[in-house]
């Protein structure tokens, strides 16, 4: 169950201009987070900006209670978060999310991430990669000045490929190519996609021709992030359903053969 | 001991604190963060005859000290409402009250036939929301629509019937006297205004409706506006809404004239607003050695 906090930021740490990473103190959230599940955040005690921010949890140690996140500076509200500093309270709700990646039954997966989707993929990894399964990472960026956390995620992956869109750093092009031709050659039971829009959408389209379980994280502009506006809705198919199914609650991990983005 | 309770249109709450429609489900998902059982009342997400699909995304973006929403009254209907939420709903010690959409007056009534069977204490007819086109939900604009489908409504409803009125009418004084003149029992005032947003890099609306209702603290001057002028101009109670974060927000309705209130907004920000918006009416009738809630109702001393 989520809880609202006021946690410790116990540390922080810039890992590029705009790109910040902080660890909280909240033996609680820690406990219970799972990968793929995300944290409501506000970055003011006033009502401007007005709403919390939605921030994937990246890695959580539980043994220490503490879970890091990592947000870029996109407009004010990041902005003001990114002005927090150490030994301050930050006003957190979570962790959030039913919808998380389940990885029951698979014992060899793909992970492919984006730009700054690749965040709530860590743990996932993580975990995966702890209980003796096989992980194959597939990371893509614009190009080398894009590139964050190649190490992180190296450690956490049995076969690590980091691509960029212009070759400038890493393997040359789209990091989904690398992942059609390896699982070509030696199929996954299951693909874990987070990242750009037009990546999910052809991580998508690769699993359904495929036939391999897809698990995606999908964003969608929140009001609440705890289910109960209906803002972020994302359209659900299957044969008895027709309806919208909410990011935040339902989500933000769905099937890729059921949602529709 | 002071007194918190107020007999709203025959609905006696606790506290007059309420949570608004659409801020607030159907109650499950905020019970992992606070006690249904200290809520004056819960009011429950705009339910209509059918399930609603409601809206294509985005249906939510952020504004100045507030958010537009164009949700789209997505909902699961009335019937699944009484099979699911309403039993689940009905374990805590709170008043329920359902709030009913609909697109057309015959659809009200429908809706409202099932409502009066139902073990809940009121209905509140949502006269106003922007964001369906169709039908009647314009009907909340004249004092004529107001009171041919407050009317309709009450002829089969026996339960507390508290109307929900739009503020995007030029005088919402005279829309409020259409809903008591057809026996309603209550007024709720505000629901969102009617705005738009504007993404200047793309040229285009930020929500896929275009427009969307705007809520939040930046609309709070004019719902206390309207609710002193409601409050003046009928005699039955009136819930006020708009903008509502903490205690001092509540206090400044009921000064105005309402004798309860609905965190609406306010939840998303905070899911535990309502219970400090108790305490913080508390705090302030302690500061003010105040008895009884009552007595603040429409205690404004205009200038
Ligand atoms: C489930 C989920 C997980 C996310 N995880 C991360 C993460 O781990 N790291 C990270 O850097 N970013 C993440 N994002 C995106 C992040 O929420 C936005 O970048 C952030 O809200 C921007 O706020 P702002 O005030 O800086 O920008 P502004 O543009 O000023 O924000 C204005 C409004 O738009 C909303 N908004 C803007 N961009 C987005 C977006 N991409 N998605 C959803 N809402 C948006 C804001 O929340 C705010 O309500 C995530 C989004 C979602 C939905
Ligand atoms: C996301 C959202 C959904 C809403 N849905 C409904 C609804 O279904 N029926 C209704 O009568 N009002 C609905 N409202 C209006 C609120 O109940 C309330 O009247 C309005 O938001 C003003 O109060 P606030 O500023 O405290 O949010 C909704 C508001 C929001 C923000």
């Amino acid at each position: 169950m989520a809880i609202v906090e006021k946690v410790e930021l116990v540390k922080k740490e810039q890992i590029k201009s705009d790109i910040y990473k902080y660890s909280v103190k909240s033996d609680k959230m820690a406990n219970q987070a799972k990968p793929g599940q995300f944290l409501e955040i506000r970055v003011t005690d006033s009502i401007e900006p007005f709403l919390r921010r939605p921030i994937s949890i990246h890695n959580v140690k539980k043994d220490e209670g503490i879970i890091e996140f990592i947000f870029q500076v996109k407009g004010k509200g990041t902005e003001l978060l990114s002005e927090r500093k150490e030994g301050e309270l930050i006003d957190i709700i979570g962790p959030l999310g039913e919808g998380t990646f389940n990885t029951n039954g698979y014992e060899k997966i793909a992970i492919i991430g984006g730009g700054i989707g690749i965040f709530p993929l860590y743990e996932l990894a993580k975990q995966v990669k702890e209980s003796g399964k096989t992980v194959n990472m597939y990371l893509g960026f614009r190009n080398k000045d894009f590139v964050i956390l190649e190490n992180e995620y190296k450690e956490v992956a049995n076969n690590f490929t980091l691509a960029t869109d212009d070759g400038s750093y890493g393997e040359n092009g789209f990091a989904i190519n690398f992942l059609k031709d390896d699982i070509s050659k030696n199929p996954v039971d299951c693909i874990y996609a987070c990242g750009p829009l037009p990546m999910l959408k052809a991580v998508q389209a690769l699993a359904k021709e495929k036939n391999i379980p897809c698990q995606l994280s999908l964003e969608e502009r929140m009001g609440c992030g705890m289910g109960v506006c209906i803002g972020c809705a994302v359209k659900y198919k299957t044969e008895t359903e027709d309806t919208f199914k909410r990011v935040c609650r339902e989500g933000p991990v769905f099937d890729a053969n059921i949602v529709e983005i | 001991m002071i007194n918190t309770e107020v007999d709203f249109a025959g609905i006696k709450m606790k506290n007059p604190v309420t949570v608004a429609s659409g801020t607030f489900g159907y109650g499950r998902e905020f019970s992992e963060f606070i006690d249904l059982n200290k809520l004056g009342a819960i009011i429950t997400k705009g339910t209509f005859l059918k399930p609603k699909l409601g809206n294509k995304p985005a249906r939510v973006c952020e504004t100045a000290a507030g958010m537009l929403n164009s949700i789209g009254l997505q909902n699961p209907g009335i019937e699944y409402f009484r099979d699911n939420d309403l039993p689940w709903l009905r374990q805590f010690d709170t008043k329920i009250i359902l709030n009913v959409g609909a697109s057309c007056l015959e659809e009200y009534v429908e809706v409202c036939k099932i409502a009066n069977t139902l073990d809940i204490d009121g209905v509140e007819l949502n006269l106003s929301c922007p964001n369906v086109k169709a039908g009647c939900m314009a009907c909340g604009t004249s004092y004529e629509g107001v009171k041919d489908v407050t009317a309709a409504v009450r002829k089969v409803l026996d339960k507390p019937l508290i109307v929900k009125l739009t503020p995007n009418v030029t005088d919402i004084a005279m829309i409020a006297r259409g809903a008591e003149d057809a026996g309603a029992d209550a007024i709720s005032a505000i629901n969102t205004l009617l705005a738009m947003k504007i993404d200047i890099e793309k040229r285009r609306p930020v929500l896929a409706n275009n427009t969307g209702g705007l809520s939040g603290p930046a609309i709070k001057p004019v719902a206390v506006r309207m609710v002193y002028q409601i409050a003046n101009a009928v005699k039955i109670p009136v819930m006020g809404l708009g903008g509502i974060m903490n205690g001092d927000d509540a206090i400044e309705f009921m000064l105005a004239g309402a004798k309860a209130i609905s965190i609406g907004a306010g939840n998303f920000i905070d899911p535990t607003a309502s219970i400090k918006t108790i305490e913080g009416i508390e705090n302030y009738m302690q500061r003010h050695n105040i008895n009884d809630i009552n007595s603040i109702v429409g205690a404004v001393q205009m200038n």
